[in-house]
C-alpha cells in the first residue's frame, strides 16, 4: 500500500470571516499524506471533512482563508505542484483533469439544462485536446465503465430523466473521463439506496485498483499529451472518500481519518476500526443501531470539551 | 390506543400504480415498519394514509378502542378528512425542507392548533417543546438557527401537538448524523411508550427499522414482498431473496478478490 505520496497535506487550515470581523477556523491543522490508496474521512456535519476536501480541490467558498504548511500534489511528471501558490490557471487545469471531485447529490450537482453526454464531453473539451469523435467515444466508454448498459441512450438524456443512482454514475463517469490521479468523493453514495450504493462503491473500487487510464485508447492520446495520459495503466488512483457513515467507510477504505471540530482526532486502519481508541470514534460506532444486537435506548454520544481542543 | 387496517390500497399516478393492492394491519400501539428501495412505493403508502396522495382503490380504517371493532363508529370514516388527519400526523424526511424557513418555531407549532381549533395554544406549545427535549428557549427561533437534530425535534413536536394516536414517520433520521440519529430514535421510542402511540415508519435503513419497529413489511414495486417480525430480521430468518439482498446490502461493502 505505501506508494509514493500523491498528495501531501500538512497543517491545513480553513477559516471563514465572522460577522464581527474575526475568523472562525473550520479546519484546524489537518495533516495527512495520500498514496494510491483509499483514504476515508469520517465525521459529523460541521466537522470540517467536506471543507478539507474542498480546500484540496480549491473549491472553498469565496472569502475563505486557506493556509497550510504544505499542500502539494505530486502526480505524474516528477515536479510536485504547490496547490497554495500555483497560479489559478494551473489550478483550473488540474481540477477536473488530474484531480476530480464527486459531489453528494446528482440532483443538484449536474447541470439541469445540459444532456448528460454533453456534460461529460465538456470535461474532455476543457482538459484534453482531442477530436470530437474521440471525445464522443470516450464519453460513451466512460458511461459504460460505470455500469450503464445503454450509454448512447443515457448520453441523450437530461439529468431529471434519470434516477438518482444513474445520475450519480453519470457524475462519476464525468469525473473519471479525463483520467484523474486523485479523486475526492464527498458523500458519493449518501443520496442513494443501499443496493445502488453498493454498485457505485463497486465501480469506485474497481477504478481505484485498476486505474482509470486503462480504458483509454493510448494511440489517440499519446501524440497530444503523452505525460497526461496512457502512463497510468494499472497504477490506480488515490481516493479520498468523505462520509459520515463510519461503517460504510471502514468496509470500503484502507485507512480512516476521524475528524471532530476541524481536527483529526484519530487515524486508524479500516480493518482495525473496532479497536478504535478515541472516545469519539467509539461513541460514533456505538450509537448506530445494529441488526441482531438490540440496545434500548441507544447509547448516545457524550461529547467531551477536550476533544475539540 | 388506535391501530390501522389497510385493505387493497392502490395509488395511481398517470396510469402508473405506485402502490398496487397493498393490505396490512397495524395493531393498536404497535410500531410497524416499511422498508424497500426508492421507488418501491413506501413513502406513497404514508402519503395515502394521511390523505396527501389520492386513493385509486382500497380502504383505510382505524381499529381499536373507540372505533367499535373496526366499523368506524366514533372514528372519522373518510380518509383524508380534517378529523382524520387529526388522528394521524406525519414527520417528514428532511427537516431542512419540511419547516417553513420564515416562520418561527412558535408559529410552526401554532398552525396545526389553529387549523384544528384547539385552544390553550400557549400551554400546548410549551409542553410540546418540553416533551421533545428542546425547552421553551427555542420557541421564538427560526429553523435556520437550529441544527438538523433540533429541527427534526420541532417537526416531531409539530406532529405530536395535536395528540394524534398514530404517527407516520417518513425516514425521520436519514438526514441526520449518526449521533443525532440515536438521540431522535430514543426520543421517538420514549414518546411512544409514554403515550401509547402507534407508529408507521418508512426507512431504507434496516437497522433503524428493526430498532424501532416490532413488525415490518418489505415492499417492492408497489407490492408487499414479505412481512416479518423484527426479531426474525435480526436473526436473518428471511423468506425471500429480495429481503436477503437488502440485508446483504445493509451489511456494508465487501471487496471482491483483492
Amino acid at each position: 500500500m505505501p506508494t509514493a505520496p500523491l498528495l501531501t497535506v500538512e497543517d491545513l487550515r480553513v477559516a471563514y470571516p465572522q460577522r464581527d470581523g474575526g475568523l472562525q477556523e473550520v479546519v484546524r491543522g489537518v495533516s495527512f499524506t495520500l498514496g494510491r490508496e483509499r483514504l476515508g474521512i469520517v465525521g459529523e456535519s460541521g466537522s470540517g471533512k467536506s471543507q478539507t476536501g474542498r480546500a484540496i480541490m480549491g473549491l472553498t467558498a469565496p472569502g475563505a482563508v486557506v493556509s497550510a504548511k504544505t499542500l502539494r500534489f505530486d502526480g505524474e511528471g516528477g515536479r510536485g505542484i504547490d496547490l497554495l501558490t500555483c497560479p489559478p490557471q494551473q489550478r483550473r487545469a488540474l481540477r477536473g483533469g488530474r484531480m476530480a471531485m464527486v459531489l453528494q447529490d446528482p440532483k443538484f450537482s449536474l447541470s439541469p439544462v445540459m444532456r448528460i453526454g454533453a456534460q461529460i464531453e465538456e470535461t474532455l473539451r476543457t482538459h484534453l485536446p482531442v477530436s470530437s469523435s474521440v471525445r464522443r467515444a470516450r464519453m460513451l466508454q466512460a458511461l459504460a465503465d460505470v455500469g450503464i448498459e445503454d450509454p448512447a441512450r443515457v448520453a441523450r438524456l437530461y439529468p431529471h430523466e434519470v434516477s438518482g443512482g444513474m445520475g450519480q454514475r453519470a457524475m462519476i463517469a464525468m469525473m473519471l473521463v479525463a483520467g484523474p490521479e486523485l479523486l475526492i468523493a464527498d458523500e458519493p453514495t449518501s443520496a442513494l439506496d443501499v443496493t445502488v450504493q453498493l454498485q457505485v462503491l463497486g465501480i469506485l473500487d474497481k477504478l481505484v485498483r485498476a486505474g482509470s487510464g486503462g480504458q483509454h485508447d493510448g494511440q489517440h492520446d499519446g501524440q497530444h499529451d503523452g505525460q497526461h495520459d496512457g502512463k497510468r495503466e494499472g497504477n490506480g488512483m488515490g481516493l479520498i472518500f468523505i462520509s459520515h457513515d463510519l461503517r460504510l467507510v471502514s468496509s470500503f477504505c484502507d485507512r480512516v481519518l476521524v475528524m471532530y471540530a476541524g481536527r483529526v482526532v484519530e487515524e486508524i486502519a479500516a480493518a482495525e476500526l473496532h479497536h478504535a481508541r478515541h472516545p469519539y470514534t467509539r461513541g460514533l460506532l456505538n450509537c448506530l443501531p445494529q441488526l441482531g444486537a438490540p440496545a434500548h435506548p441507544l447509547p448516545v454520544l457524550q461529547r467531551d470539551e477536550a476533544w475539540s481542543r | 390506543m388506535i391501530g390501522l387496517r389497510v385493505d387493497g390500497l392502490r395509488v395511481v399516478y398517470d396510469g402508473f400504480a405506485a402502490v398496487d393492492g397493498l393490505s396490512f394491519e397495524v395493531a393498536p400501539g404497535e410500531s410497524f415498519g416499511i422498508v424497500g428501495e426508492s421507488g418501491s412505493g413506501k413513502s406513497t403508502v404514508l402519503r395515502a394514509l394521511c390523505g396527501l396522495a389520492p386513493l385509486a382503490g382500497g380502504s383505510i380504517a382505524f381499529t381499536g378502542s373507540g372505533s367499535g371493532s373496526g366499523s368506524g363508529s366514533g372514528m372519522p370514516a373518510e380518509a383524508g378528512s380534517k378529523a382524520w388527519r387529526r388522528q394521524m400526523q406525519m414527520v417528514f424526511q428532511d427537516p431542512y425542507g419540511s419547516l417553513h424557513p420564515r416562520h418561527t418555531v412558535d408559529r410552526l407549532l401554532a398552525e396545526p392548533l389553529a387549523i384544528h381549533s384547539m385552544g390553550d395554544a400557549e400551554a400546548r406549545i410549551e409542553r410540546a417543546l418540553d416533551e421533545v427535549g428542546l425547552g421553551r428557549g427555542f420557541r421564538f427561533r427560526y429553523p435556520h438557527q437550529l441544527s438538523g437534530g433540533q429541527r427534526q425535534r420541532v417537526a416531531i413536536a409539530r406532529a405530536l401537538i395535536l395528540e394524534p394516536p398514530v404517527l407516520l414517520l417518513d425516514e425521520p433520521t436519514s438526514a441526520l448524523d449518526a449521533s443525532v440519529q440515536a438521540e431522535v430514535l430514543n426520543l421517538l421510542e420514549a414518546l411512544r411508550a409514554q403515550r401509547g402511540l402507534s407508529f408507521v415508519m418508512v426507512s431504507h435503513d434496516l437497522a433503524v427499522v428493526t430498532h424501532l419497529c416490532q413488525r415490518l413489511m418489505v415492499m417492492r414495486r408497489g407490492r408487499a414482498v414479505e412481512m416479518l417480525a423484527a426479531e426474525d430480521l435480526a436473526a436473518q430468518r428471511v423468506q425471500t431473496d429480495y429481503t436477503q439482498q437488502l440485508m446483504q446490502a445493509a451489511a456494508g461493502f465487501v471487496r471482491v478478490g483483492v
